[in-house]
C-alpha cells in the first residue's frame, strides 16, 4: 500500500514545526525517519497517520487524499503506534490487543472466532502470548510497547506507522521487532533513534533537521559521517563487516553543545 | 454470560425490584396484591383487589419505582460514558456540575419564566446541562490537562451553578416555592406519576440503546482520544453524540426528580468490579444495576425514618460519598 506526502507542513506555537516535506513511500518499503529530538519525527508520523491535520500540503493513501477518507477507512488500512499511550483501566493485554479489531467490526459483524485467531497471532508475533491475561498496569514498559505493537498488527494494516517502536525494549526484542517488521507484508514508516537500526532494517531513511528534510535515500547514502556530524553533532566512523558486508556506524565522539549554540 | 441467560436475568432483576418498590413503604402491601394490580392494569385481568391498595400500588408506588429505575439507568450510563470519554474515574454528571447546571436551567424556567411558557422544564434543564458541561470543559482546559483539573473544574462549576440556582430562588420565589424547590433539588421522587414515566422511560431506553450501539467506540477511548482516532473512531462526532446524550439523560431526570448524586460514580465502579472495564458488558450491567440500585435507594428513603421521607439524594450521597473516597484512594494507588 502506498503512502505519499506533498509539500507537507504544520504550524504550532507560532512557528513551522514541520515544513516542505515531500515523500513517496512505495508499497512494501521500510522507511526510517531519523533526526535529533524535536526535529519533527512524531509530528510527521501524526500527519501521515491522519491524526493531526496538516497546515500545508496533503497526505495521500493509495492515491486517495486523507482528507476525504473517513477515520474508519483509514484505520482499516493504516495502523499507528504512538510514542506513549497509557491507561488506568483494569484491562488485560488481550483486551488491549482486541481493540485493534475495532475498525473491522460493526453491529452486523461482531467479534468472532476469526478475530480471536488474528489477535492470537498478533500476540504470538511480539512474544506476548504468555502474558495475554495479565493486567495492563502490571506490565513493564517494554511489555506495554509490545502489546501496543500487537494491537497495531491486529488491525491487519497495509501501512504500519511506528513512533520509536524499539523504545523500552531489551536488545533481543528490539532486533526481533525490527526483523518482524521487515518480514511482514506491509509498508512501514518508523521513527528511530538508533542509526544502525535504521541502516540495517530500513530500505531508505528520511533525515529530518528542524522540521525540514535534510536527506532522503538509501542508508548508505544518507548516513555518512559528514551528514551525521552536521545534523547530530556526532563523529562516527563507518565499519563494513568483512564477512557479510553489513554497514554499521561506530561513535567516535561528539561536539559539545556549548560549541554549537550561539 | 450469554445474552440468552443475561437478558432474562436482567429483566427478572428489574421486575423484582419494581415489585418491591410497589410493596414496601409506610404501609406494606403484599406482593400478591402488587401482582394482581399490575395484571389488572396491564392485561385487564379483573382480579379483585382493595381499591385503596390498588390506587397506592398503581398510581403512586409503581409509577415512582419506574421513574426511579429510569433515573438509575440514565445516571449510571452517564457516569460510564463520562468516565470513558474523559478517562477519569471520578467523572459523573453530579461531580462535573452537569446536574447543577440542569437544576439552574429548570429553576430558570420554573421561577423566572424563561421561555415564556413555551420552553418545558426539561428543555431548560437540557440547556442548563449543556452550558454547565461547556463551562466546566473550558475551565478544565484552562486549568491544564490532567485528572484533577477536570474534577476541580467540576467543583467550581457545581458551586457556580448551585449559587445561580440559590440566587434565582432567593430573589424571585415566594417562601412556599422556595421550600418546594430546595426539597426537589436534593432529589425527590415523591411527585413522580405516570405522566413522568412517559418522558423518563423513552429517554432512558433511547439512551441505553445508543450507549449499547457505541460500546466499541467507548472501548476505543481506553488509550485516549488519539488512539481512538487511529482505531477508526470519528472522535469529535462520537464525543458530541455521547456527551449530548449524557446531558439529555441527566437533564430530563433532574427536571423530573431533582439532582440525585453519586449514582454515576457508584454503579459503574461496582459494575467494573463485577464484569471488568469492557463496555460491551459494562454498559448493560451498569444500566440494570443502576435501575435496581435507585429503586432500592427510593425504598430506603421511605423506610429509614418512620413517617418521614428522606430525600433520595441524601440516601445516594450517604452511600456515594464513601464510595467516592474509596475510588480516590484506589486511583492514587494505581498511578
Ligand atoms: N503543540 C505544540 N506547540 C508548540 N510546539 C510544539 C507543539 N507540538 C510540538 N512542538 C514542537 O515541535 C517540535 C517537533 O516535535 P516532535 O514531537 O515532532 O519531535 P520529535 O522529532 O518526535 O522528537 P523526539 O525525538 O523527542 O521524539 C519540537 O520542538 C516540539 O517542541
Ligand atoms: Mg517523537
Amino acid at each position: 500500500m502506498s503512502l505519499a506526502a506533498e509539500n507537507l507542513g504544520r504550524d504550532a506555537g507560532g512557528r513551522a514545526i514541520l515544513d516542505g516535506v515531500s515523500l513517496v513511500v512505495t508499497p512494501g518499503e521500510r522507511l526510517g525517519i531519523i533526526g535529533p529530538n524535536g526535529s519533527g519525527k512524531s509530528t510527521l508520523l501524526r500527519l501521515l497517520a491522519g491524526i493531526d491535520r496538516p497546515s500545508r500540503g496533503e497526505v495521500t493513501l493509495e492515491g486517495a487524499s486523507m482528507r476525504r477518507l473517513t477515520r474508519r477507512a483509514i484505520a482499516r488500512r493504516l495502523a499507528f503506534v504512538e510514542q506513549q499511550a497509557e491507561t488506568a483501566e483494569r484491562l488485560t493485554v488481550r483486551d488491549a490487543v482486541e481493540l485493534g479489531r475495532t475498525p473491522h467490526l460493526d453491529a452486523l459483524r461482531p467479534f468472532g472466532p476469526g478475530d480471536t485467531a488474528i489477535v492470537n497471532a498478533a500476540l504470538a508475533r511480539v512474544d506476548m502470548s504468555p502474558l495475554a491475561d495479565r493486567l495492563w498496569h502490571t506490565l513493564s514498559g517494554g511489555e506495554r510497547q509490545r502489546a501496543h505493537i500487537a494491537r497495531a498488527l491486529a488491525q491487519e494494516p497495509g501501512v504500519l506507522l511506528l513512533d520509536e517502536p524499539t523504545n523500552h525494549l531489551d536488545i533481543r526484542h528490539q532486533i526481533a521487532l525490527l526483523a518482524l517488521i521487515r518480514r511482514l507484508p506491509v509498508t512501514a514508516v518508523m521513527a528511530l533513534h538508533d542509526l544502525n537500526h535504521a541502516s540495517l532494517y530500513c530500505d531508505r531513511v528520511l533525515l529530518l533537521r528542524s522540521g525540514r528534510v535534510a536527506a532522503l535515500g538509501p542508508p548508505a547514502e544518507v548516513l555518512t559521517p559528514a551528514t551525521i556530524r552536521a545534523v547530530f553533532g556526532v563523529e562516527v566512523a563507518v565499519h563494513i563487516d568483512p564477512e557479510d558486508g553489513a554497514r554499521s556506524l561506530l561513535v567516535k565522539g561528539h561536539i559539545p553543545f556549548e560549541e554549537t549554540q550561539p | 454470560m450469554r445474552p440468552l441467560v443475561a437478558v432474562p436475568a436482567a429483566a427478572l432483576a428489574i421486575l423484582v425490584a419494581l415489585a418491591c418498590g410497589a410493596a414496601f413503604g409506610e404501609t406494606a402491601i403484599p406482593l400478591s396484591t402488587v401482582a394482581k394490580t399490575a395484571a389488572n392494569h396491564l392485561f385487564g385481568a379483573g382480579f379483585a383487589v382493595d381499591p385503596i391498595d390498588a390506587g397506592i400500588v398503581w398510581n403512586y408506588r409503581l409509577a415512582r419505582a419506574v421513574v426511579a429505575a429510569c433515573c438509575g439507568v440514565a445516571l449510571a450510563l452517564s457516569g460510564v460514558v463520562l468516565q470513558a470519554l474523559l478517562r477519569n474515574a471520578l467523572a459523573d454528571p453530579y461531580v462535573l456540575g452537569i446536574s447543577a447546571g440542569a437544576s439552574t436551567g429548570a429553576v430558570a424556567v420554573a421561577i423566572l419564566g424563561v421561555g415564556g411558557g413555551l420552553v418545558s422544564l426539561s428543555a431548560g434543564a437540557f440547556a442548563g446541562a449543556l452550558t454547565a458541561f461547556g463551562t466546566v470543559a473550558l475551565l478544565a482546559r484552562a486549568a491544564g490537562s490532567g485528572a484533577s483539573a477536570v474534577i476541580l473544574a467540576g467543583i467550581a462549576g457545581s458551586q457556580l451553578f448551585n449559587a445561580l440556582t440559590s440566587f434565582i430562588v432567593a430573589r424571585s420565589a415566594n417562601a412556599e416555592q422556595a421550600r418546594g424547590i430546595m426539597f426537589w433539588l436534593l432529589g425527590n421522587l415523591s411527585g413522580a406519576r405516570w405522566p413522568d414515566v412517559t418522558l423518563a422511560l423513552p429517554v432512558a431506553v433511547a439512551g441505553t440503546l445508543l450507549c449499547l450501539f457505541q460500546t466499541r467506540a467507548l472501548d476505543a477511548f481506553t488509550f485516549g482520544a488519539e488512539s481512538a482516532a487511529s482505531l477508526g473512531v470519528p472522535v469529535r462526532a462520537t464525543q458530541a453524540v455521547l456527551i449530548g446524550t449524557t446531558a439529555l439523560m441527566t437533564a430530563v431526570m433532574v427536571s423530573l426528580v431533582g439532582s440525585i448524586g453519586f449514582v454515576g460514580l457508584v454503579i459503574p465502579h461496582g459494575a467494573r468490579f463485577l464484569v471488568g472495564s469492557r463496555h460491551g458488558r459494562l454498559v448493560p450491567v451498569s444500566a440494570v444495576t443502576g435501575a435496581v440500585f435507585l429503586i432500592a435507594c427510593d425504598i430506603a428513603s421511605r423506610m429509614i425514618v418512620p413517617k418521614q421521607v428522606v430525600p433520595i439524594g441524601v440516601v445516594t450521597a450517604l452511600i456515594g460519598a464513601p464510595a467516592f473516597a474509596l475510588i480516590l484512594i484506589r486511583a492514587r494507588r494505581m498511578t
